[in-house]
């Protein structure tokens, strides 16, 4: 024992410095802007408590790890349930078979209630049909527009993402665009082909399409630039995600492009980022209320038998365009990750 | 295969008089066949054969920010790919890679800013972590005597997860917050993510790094010890080990390069940008193994350089930004891009079997 204590206290030694020294550094390091001490924490929303019986919900969706805009949908759905006295159960898969399983999970576990997103209908179609005949009603959010009412789900709360695209196209038409990219972070994604589709049909000017490694930030800035140089006369960059758009705002430096950017989807960078003028716009598709929306109908229609859209039409939560004469209004909750 | 690289002065010591001279074994083959069964060449002539492909096939590729451009997509490729490349030599692969990047750049970006550090404590707390990160896998390996593949898939599905979780738990989102306006990260830009002028153009700090470790790497592999050693663990580890080359060490250390290179992009891409989803980084591990392979890195081991992986990198940005500066259809991207990498694989192949063909 004697011989064994020795060296062990001999290795340990270097670890205590080390961790002595970097106490001592970290006192005498602190950053004097920014961080977060300069981040001013701002109280939740609190709307009070329902009183009704204890339920059980299970939100489940096709999210890819690590995606900003799924994080909000997820506080949209935690604000509803914590109101509604609901115990929320989520869970995500971007693989639509196990996204199935993950919904056939929710039936087993006997929730009072689903919400669920329908990127791939088809993969879904079954296991719905196991929770209706189970008895626990299922809602829509998010994606599955043109499907929802097929596969019998209650209400859908989402947004048309042609609809979108649509109206972003005519938004450029007002701010005098003459030739946007329109820059794909995922190839092959359904919604945002959608969202590009859209964009080239009310648009007047021409509309290219740019597929980008989205998973790859150097990768994204790069394409991009090499773009706006192979056409120089592209003058609006159109992404898809809120995490792009600073990236392509600086291809445009990089490029020695004159382009503009505007995007889809928003985040607490955007906002300032539209508050300084760099990025144009962005439209909303408000993905905090799509969870919360969902959450809250299943709720409605268990404690009150009410149907969001009557049952027959989806509740559109976008597009809701932000830029720079409504920004200051946003951004207070941008800072907070719920829009 | 590196052994009859190193053997090569042994062979021809003994002067073996008589006729049988002319067996074929001994016979020194002309310079010039020396020169292409180098592992670098075959990717060398791929790179020059796409470049050229795209200097007449994209107009713009011919403009000298253009070339600025595909050399800073190559270079953050290329820098990840340079200890990836000295890893397979040495007999394994990382699948980690990937997210060992976004892993360090998230640690970095939160440690600074939930305790309002300067941005520089938080760079050195990435290098220890990602120097961790490696050393556990190389440990790990060692240790168990596993396939680098099975602890490197176990390794990048934990990061992936604690990419995820933690920056959620610490940061209430998943993606970090901006640090563009914190002490110290005008100086940590500087270093990793800005840009210079040469003749008007815009140069990406990150090129100079990536030669720079190359030069650093190729020197490194052929002219010390520890070159050897990596040659010789990744050849066959047991007569190494019989030869006195500290396996463990070398194995270990390797990775812990690896690691160092992930800090280092992780850093690039920190300072670039300013904020880091936790998402990303995931499939990049098998660009810069790709990278590697094309580099002339044999995946079995023992065999490669490092300049090789230069020219990988170089091509992969090439065909990746020419594809765009050449204005083709977006929806074949993925498949251009594959059947170009094939047909570089190939034409690399084709070359080194030409040039050891007696």
């Amino acid at each position: 024992m004697d011989r064994s204590s020795h060296p062990r206290s001999r290795r340990i030694a270097p670890f205590v410095a080390v961790a002595a020294a970097a106490a001592l550094t970290l006192a005498g390091c602190s950053s004097g802007s920014g961080g977060k001490k300069a981040e001013e924490g701002g109280a939740d929303a609190s709307a009070g408590k329902a009183n009704t019986p204890r339920m059980k919900v299970a939100l489940v969706t096709h999210q890819a790890p690590g995606d900003t805009f799924w994080d909000i949908v997820r506080k949209g759905a935690e604000a509803a349930a914590a109101k509604d006295n609901i115990e929320l159960v989520y869970s995500s898969d971007p693989n639509a078979g196990t996204q199935a399983n993950l919904v056939q999970n929710a039936i087993d576990q006997k929730v009072d209630g689903i919400a669920v997103t329908l990127a791939k209908p088809d993969a879904l179609k079954d296991v719905i049909g196991k929770a209706e005949a189970a008895g626990i009603p299922v809602v829509g959010l998010n994606s599955g527009l043109s499907d929802w009412k097929d596969l019998g789900l209650l209400e859908f709360f989402g947004q048309d993402e042609s609809v979108a695209g649509e109206a972003f196209g005519k938004k450029l038409n007002e701010v005098g665009a003459k030739n946007a990219v329109c820059v794909i972070h995922e190839q092959g994604n359904v919604g945002l082909t959608q969202r590009c589709d859209g964009v080239k049909k009310t648009f007047e000017g021409r509309t290219q399409i740019l597929n980008v490694n989205g998973t790859d930030m150097p990768s994204v800035k790069s394409t991009i630039t090499a773009k706006l140089k192979q056409d120089s006369s592209i003058d609006y960059v159109v992404t898809l995600g809120a995490p792009f758009a600073p990236t392509a705002v600086q291809s445009t430096g990089d490029a020695g492009s004159e382009a503009k950017v505007a995007t889809f989807d928003l985040n607490k960078e955007l906002t300032k980022a539209i508050e300084a003028g760099d990025i144009q716009f962005a439209v909303d598709q408000q993905p905090y209320l799509q969870g919360y929306l969902a959450v809250d109908g299943l709720w409605l229609y268990e404690n009150n038998g009410n149907y969001s859209g009557g049952g027959e039409q989806p509740v559109l939560t976008g597009p809701a365009f932000v830029d720079k004469s409504n920004v200051d209004a946003v951004s207070e909750y941008a800072a907070k990750g719920t829009r | 295969m590196s052994m009859t690289r190193q053997a090569e002065p042994a062979v021809d010591t003994p002067p073996a008089p008589g006729p049988k001279q002319t067996d074929g074994r001994t016979v020194r083959r002309s310079p010039a066949l020396r020169l292409l069964a180098r592992p670098e060449v075959g990717v060398f002539l791929g790179a020059v054969a796409v470049l050229v492909f795209f200097l007449f096939a994209a107009p713009p590729v011919r403009d000298g920010s253009s070339m600025a451009n595909i050399l800073y997509q190559s270079s953050t490729i290329g820098i990840m790919a340079l200890p990836v490349a000295l890893l397979m030599i040495g007999g394994e692969f990382d699948l980690s890679a990937g997210v060992a990047v976004v892993a360090s750049a998230l640690t970095a970006s939160m440690l600074s800013y939930q305790l309002t550090l300067n941005v520089w404590m938080g760079v050195i707390v990435a290098l220890v972590v990602s120097l961790a990160v490696g050393a556990f896998n190389g440990w790990m390996l060692v240790r168990t005597g596993l396939p680098s593949f099975l602890v490197t898939l176990g390794t990048f599905l934990i990061l992936q997860g604690v990419n995820l979780a933690v920056t959620k738990l610490v940061t209430g989102n998943v993606a970090t917050d901006d640090i563009s306006d914190m002490d110290g990260f005008g100086q940590a830009k500087a270093l990793f993510a800005s840009s210079f002028d040469v003749g008007g153009v815009q140069v990406k700090i990150t090129v100079v790094w990536w030669l720079v470790f190359a030069a650093l790497a190729t020197w490194v592999l052929l002219r010390t010890r520890y070159g050897n050693w990596i040659f010789a663990v990744g050849g066959n580890k047991e007569s190494a080990r019989a030869v006195g080359v500290p396996v463990t060490f070398t194995k270990i250390s390797l990775f812990m390069l690896v690691g160092f290179g992930a800090w280092f992009v992780g850093m690039h891409n920190l300072f670039s940008f300013n904020t880091v989803q936790s998402g990303e980084g995931v499939g990049q591990e098998l660009i810069y193994i790709a990278a590697a392979v094309i580099g002339g890195c044999l995946l079995t081991g023992g065999y490669g350089s490092a300049i090789g992986p230069v020219f990988g990198a170089f091509m992969f940005g090439m065909v990746q930004q020419g594809i765009v500066y050449a204005g083709w259809d977006p929806d074949w991207f993925k498949a251009f891009l594959g059947v170009m990498l094939l047909g570089a694989v190939l034409i690399n192949l084709w070359v080194q079997r030409t040039a050891t063909r007696r």
